[in-house]
């Protein structure tokens, strides 16, 4: 790089050129994130954060470590939003699922990054992984108005009745989110309960929360209500318990639970009479074609009996 | 001001029973009270709300509120089986645990008062009617003392009236005045509470001139709304009554109480106003016979959060009985 003018030495003092080794580099903004209940930010009750780094170690960010109050807040607010969630069309979930898999398309540059540094990939490994991902909240976002046509029936019965069974979501849901798989392992377990039309309280990966943090952010920002989908970042072996003994959580997905909790968390949750889903232990391949498995068990079948003929 | 004061009354001072000679005395005296530090209250109250109650101190709490609790139900669409539902819950709040206190009253409208008694004999439950136009006040005093009749004669034991805070805002203090000696009158046994509805009265100052001017005329227990006006019951002007009942303690030596209604939703709010109680008045108000909190979904919370306390892991809206 020469200057201007030419001559050596006419760079304003203090202005950063390249090549000058003693100039001040440019200070990267660190960020601290905050977690997502209710549909806004808020910092954790206890105040309390962790450094987040990557594969290498590297420092990335620091992101809030949630407390058992935060679970608390995040459950009050999902019982919230469950009323309005439940009884929306399945058409409307359907769209507004669809355009939270737009939202992420157009930040796929930044959770592409993500990935990579979490989990320790390549750039284009790390971009199939968003792909998949994408594909899959648009692959349950189309279940939204099949599921009762799948799972519903109208049975045949021996009498005057029209008996009909239908599919009801199931409440509010506990998500332990996988940790090893950051972002398409999140999506995998999230996708399923809102489509169903549960809500949601989701601890993400204690050591990889930025993709979380991200999708979360989306999730603001596509139209779905708040309180529907609540993210907390932190210690799930430190939060798992609280969510597991919850009274006002119905349901536990416990992908994310350390194996050596798994029989407590199970146990505390038979207490408050919780729906547990039978995951097996250590974490499953997630690009897997997924099923209606997850769909399935979020749902609690209703079958309404309507005399006819007299 | 044509009323001698009931034969019952306790003699006041001096200075009291001056101000209420007539309708221009009572103006001297409620101008002449000292006007309030709103940035001072506020701030007071806010430090207040501050403070952590946790473990044991926080179950005593919730007990003490729970036994303070006045279970209310006004709606147009009040059902006899509503309130016999709700009479259930003030008996056995919590059936699982039947530990738990019951609660001190039950408060519905004046027609449905002689249901609320008989579901409530023998319980130790009070009854309490909303009496007097509840809750606009725009009435004559003869259709509001045939309320009241009727809420009495039913076995109410507390009658919550409202003052005509048109009267009031014009001025009229000496009308306001009347009309609580006048309903104080055909409250007989029963205690009476006067509804300031202070989301009307615009100013702190009001509010205080209002606690006196109830108190003088003979109110059992003074009462921030009615509930159907928000902002209902706040720190700051529950604070302001809770310091009315104190100065007339110190002034006369009648205990007379303070009942925070509309709002209050949550334990947390409940145990802030608990500290404002101890702090402000003083510990001899934390009783259900002078402090009182008017509220329907404030009940489920407190049992919410003592089954919490207990069990060890937060409950839910699925284990407390849901009022309908």
């Amino acid at each position: 790089m020469t200057s201007d003018s030419g001559i050596p030495g006419s760079e304003r003092p203090g202005e950063p050129t390249r090549g000058h080794t003693d100039a001040p580099a440019r200070l990267g903004v660190t960020k601290t994130y905050k977690l997502y209940i209710g549909g806004a930010f808020p910092r954790s009750e206890s105040g309390r954060v962790h450094p987040v780094h990557d594969s290498h170690g590297e420092f990335l960010a620091n992101a809030a470590r949630a407390s058992r109050k935060d679970v608390r807040d995040a459950v009050a607010a999902a019982r919230k939003a469950f009323g309005g969630w439940s009884s929306a069309t399945a058409y409307n979930r359907g769209q507004v699922l669809f355009r939270v898999a737009e939202v992420m398309e157009g930040r796929r540059a930044q959770f592409v990054a993500e990935v990579a540094a979490a989990e320790g990939v390549s750039t284009g490994t790390a971009e199939s992984t968003v792909n998949a991902t994408i594909d899959r909240m648009v692959w349950y976002a189309g279940w939204t108005d099949k599921l009762a046509a799948v799972l519903g029936a109208a049975n045949p019965v021996a009498g005057p009745y029209f008996s009909f069974s239908v599919p009801e979501p199931t409440g509010v849901v506990g998500i332990l989110a996988p940790q090893q798989s950051s972002l398409l392992g999140l999506v995998s377990v999230v996708a399923p309960v809102l489509a169903a039309g549960n809500t949601c309280v989701v601890v993400s990966s204690t050591e990889r929360p930025l993709p979380a943090i991200t999708l979360a952010e989306v999730l603001a920002t596509s139209d779905l209500p708040g309180g529907v989908a609540n993210l907390l970042t932190g210690d799930a072996a430190e939060l798992a318990p609280w969510l597991a003994s919850h009274a006002d959580v119905n349901a536990l997905d416990p992908s994310g639970v350390p194996d050596s909790l798994r029989a407590e968390i199970e146990r505390s949750s038979a207490g408050t009479v919780k729906r547990v889903l039978d995951v097996r232990p250590g974490e499953q391949d997630w690009t897997r074609e997924p099923d209606i498995r997850r769909l399935r068990e979020f749902t609690e079948i209703k079958t309404v009996w309507h005399p006819v003929g007299m | 001001m044509a009323h001698p004061p009931p034969a019952s009354a306790p003699e006041l001072p001096a200075e009291l029973a001056e101000a209420t000679r007539d309708g221009a005395a009572l103006k001297r005296f409620l101008h002449g009270l000292p006007g309030v530090d709103q940035v001072g209250l506020e701030q007071r109250a806010a430090g207040l709300a501050t403070r952590s109650i946790k473990k044991d101190s926080k179950l005593w709490a919730i007990d003490t509120a729970i036994g303070m609790v006045d279970l209310t139900t006004l709606e147009g669409a009040d059902t006899a089986g509503k309130v016999r539902a709700l009479a259930a819950k003030a008996r056995r709040p919590d059936p699982d645990r039947p530990d738990t206190p019951r609660a001190a009253a039950l408060c519905v409208y004046p027609d449905l008062a002689a249901t609320a008694v008989e579901a409530l004999a023998g319980s130790g439950v009070g009854v309490a009617s909303v009496a007097t136009a509840f809750p606009s006040g725009r009435s004559s005093l003869q259709a509001k003392l045939a309320e009241v009749e009727l809420a009495v004669s039913a076995g109410a034991t507390e009658v919550d009236m409202v003052i005509d805070r048109g009267a009031f805002l014009s001025g009229e203090y000496g009308r306001v005045f009347d009309e609580i000696r006048d309903v104080r009158e055909s409250c007989g046994p029963a205690h009476l509470k006067v509804i300031l509805e202070t989301g009307e009265l615009g100013t702190y100052d009001n509010v205080r001139r209002a606690s006196w001017l109830a108190l003088l005329a003979g109110a059992d227990f003074v009462k921030t709304s009615t509930g159907k006006i928000s902002p209902a019951a706040t720190l700051p002007v529950t604070q302001l009554m809770l310091q009315a009942v104190r100065d007339w303690r110190d002034r006369t030596g009648q205990l007379r109480g303070v009942k925070p209604a509309g709002g209050i939703r949550s334990t947390k709010d409940a145990i802030r106003h608990l500290v404002a109680v101890h702090e402000v008045a003083g510990p001899e108000w934390l009783s259900p016979a002078l402090f009182r909190f008017g509220a329907s979904s404030l009940l489920g919370d407190l049992l919410m959060q003592r089954r919490t306390q207990l069990d060890g892991h937060y409950s839910g809206p699925d284990y407390v009985a849901v009022d309908q």
